[in-house]
């Protein structure tokens, strides 16, 4: 089977798995201490996987912002996302 | 009375103006290209039945219909086969990630087509199944089966769970009980599930035009090719347009039944 | 009602889980591969980074071809979801009526897309179009090909023809649910017309409304293949929808990098949406059963 043609790259691909282990993680997470549905400053009851996935969603903004407003290196808001998925994760 | 009076009036008002550009086609194709563009009429002065003749002689013409035919029905199969179970699944467990993978499922329905194409080509071709009905089949699954799944759920969830309990304290297994009694109890569902995924994968055309070639190419894609051959000729386009309605008008002919008690179980 | 608790249950979504995936995920994959690199041809790319992410944030036609799609997609909600409804309302509730409404209604629904587009092109035209014609002999010069203004006419009237059956068939759907004994109480209760249908039928047709309103959504805004018939993007940009746009630079300039970065921003905006409208529709339900 020839998978040329998928084009991978090391960064897209570190992203992928990146993804992948997150949510692996969750899973884990989730078998050993099942999540509880709560309210935080976010208008909406959410459980752990739905605030992960408003901060990748987010995240998937804050980064069009990036590349779409400034001529900064992607890399450089890599601090940007982690915080901001963190503060969701915590907060939301 | 009065008011179920002029109730009914604007409904048939409607479908008039419902049936109007359906009609015109219909006109259309009962008229030679000349007889079109010579002058208007409001229907056909000499009908003529030579652009469907011409279509159902053809080769190259009838052979998209039982290609379109073929990889609509494998589709409605495969959704429905697989839907069924996890529709269960859905109506009636919590399990790790279930909400999750719902909407996920759901967000196959979002993607732009446009842009997945090349990579489903090359995805299809590196299986060796480029110009197969199959892979148009699975490949308009991508958006039949959260579809299926999604109404069955509502389908399902409208199901006492009681009654789930008492077939297995009778000590029915999973697949016999849900064989058995349970697909019975949703037949209307399965119908109503079955009519959409017809219809999704009948009118969708980006897929199936890209991924085949020649011998499992749909009945629009010949339409389009043939017309813009051979110059604009209206009679034939719009008989060809006219035959591909047939088979849809055909499916909610039998299932119109189905689809009004599916509907008045109030679940789709 | 309270589900069972089980992992087991992922057995039965497996068969739909590897279906999907199949053919979502990797495609997926490959998208955003090719976002980040040049494509010259089969093992001929180099890597670029963000490039065309910012290429395409900044190019002026997608930013007109994203406001008209919303516009086009809030004309379609606003005027289809209260005629669907409306239509719905309108339908027999038993009889032989029930079977021969909900067969012509779903005709349209029937019709291949591009079969749709046609239909259109023939019923418009002012020659030999019977809208066309009448339009034009009413005294106005109508010609979809030559006035943006016109080609949004046009092509309005098509996506409601088109589109309007499938909300008023789910919201038909809704209302058939509906007991009798509700509109007996409003009977007694001698509750308006008006009344019946804000606190009555509205709240009841809701999770079938939730259906039409995100399919709607969603299909509208990825329409591709009737405007790309009926006016293949034009007069001018008028009606070049992002699908048509993308499929511009993807198909008709091969620019694959430009194409994968655009379908990605298209995608994150598509999910944004249907999540809110998911999210909202969801706890308006939530509300009312507590």
């Amino acid at each position: 089977m020839d998978l040329e043609w998928m084009a991978w790259t090391p960064p897209t691909a570190i992203f992928f798995i990146t993804i992948a282990l997150i949510l692996l993680a969750m899973g884990i997470w989730e078998i050993i201490s099942p999540t509880i549905e709560r309210r935080g400053i976010l208008p909406l009851s959410t459980t752990r996987g739905d605030r992960l996935f408003i901060g990748l969603l987010g995240s998937g903004y804050i980064a069009i912002a990036w590349m779409g407003l400034t001529d900064w290196n992607l890399y450089l808001s890599l601090p940007v996302y982690v915080s901001f998925i963190g503060l969701v994760m915590r907060f939301g | 009375m009065n008011r179920n009076h002029v109730k009914t009036g604007l409904l048939i008002l409607y479908f008039i103006l419902l049936m109007l550009p359906i009609y015109w086609m219909l006109n259309m194709s009962l008229r030679t290209n000349a007889d079109i563009l010579g002058g208007f009429a409001l229907y056909p002065k000499h009908p003529t039945l030579e652009n469907y003749i011409k279509i159902l002689t053809e080769p190259a013409w009838y052979s998209g219909y039982i290609n379109s035919m073929i990889y609509v029905s494998m589709n409605t199969a495969i959704s429905l086969l697989t839907a069924l179970p996890a529709a269960y699944a859905f109506s009636r467990y919590r399990f790790i990630g279930d909400k999750h993978v719902f909407f996920w499922l759901l967000t196959n329905r979002m993607a732009p087509a446009a842009v997945f194409l090349l990579p489903f080509f090359q995805l299809y071709s590196t299986f060796n199944l480029i110009d197969t009905h199959i892979a148009v089949a699975l490949a308009h699954c991508l958006f039949n089966v959260p579809l299926a799944v999604w109404i069955l759920e509502g389908f399902m969830s409208g199901i006492p769970r009681e009654i789930d309990e008492t077939a297995y304290l009778d000590g029915y297994t999973f697949p016999r009980f849900f064989i058995t009694i349970f697909i019975p109890l949703i037949r209307a569902g399965v119908g109503v599930t079955a009519f959409f995924c017809f219809m999704f994968s009948w009118v969708e055309l980006l897929f199936a035009r890209t991924l085949t070639t020649t011998e499992a190419k749909p009945i629009a894609a010949t339409m389009t090719r043939t017309v813009s051959a051979s110059g604009l000729d209206w009679g034939l386009l719009a008989a060809a347009g006219i035959l591909t309605i047939v088979p849809g008008a055909l499916v909610i002919w039998f299932v119109r039944n189905h689809l009004a008690k599916g509907f008045a179980l109030g679940r789709v | 009602m309270n589900k069972w608790e089980d992992n087991k249950a992922w057995f039965l979504v497996l068969p739909v889980f590897i279906v999907v995936a199949f053919s979502a995920i990797i495609p997926l994959m490959t998208v955003v591969n090719y976002s980040v690199q040049d494509i010259f041809g089969p093992g001929q790319r180099y890597f670029v980074g963000v490039e065309w992410f910012k290429e395409v944030l900044n190019d002026s036609r997608l930013h007109d071809a994203l406001w008209r799609q919303f516009l086009f997609s809030g004309l379609v909600l606003l005027i289809e979801m209260p005629l669907g409804i409306g239509i719905a309302l309108l339908m027999p509730k038993k009889g032989w009526g029930v079977s021969a409404s909900l067969v012509t209604i779903a005709l349209p629904l029937l019709i291949p897309w591009n079969v749709i587009g046609t239909i259109w092109i023939i019923f418009t035209r002012p020659d030999i179009g019977l809208f066309g014609a009448a339009i034009n002999s009413a005294g106005i010069a109508f010609d979809h090909t030559a006035s943006p203004l016109h080609a949004w006419i046009t092509l309005m009237f098509m996506e409601v023809w088109h589109w309007t059956p499938l909300v008023a068939l789910l919201a038909y759907a809704g209302l058939m649910a509906i007991p009798e004994a509700y509109y007996q109480a409003a009977r007694i209760d001698g509750a308006s017309a008006w009344a019946t249908f804000r606190y009555i039928q509205l709240p009841k047709m809701r999770g079938v409304l939730t259906i039409a309103l995100l399919l709607r959504f969603m299909d509208s805004f990825l329409i591709y293949a009737e405007p790309f018939v009926l006016t293949g993007g034009g007069p001018g940009n008028s009606t070049t929808f992002l699908s048509i746009y993308l499929v511009k630079v993807a198909v008709g300039q091969f620019d694959l990098g430009p194409a994968a970065a655009f379908s990605l921003i298209y995608f994150l905006i598509v999910l944004l949406f249907s999540w809110l409208f998911y999210q909202a529709l969801q706890n308006v339900g939530k509300g009312e059963e507590r």
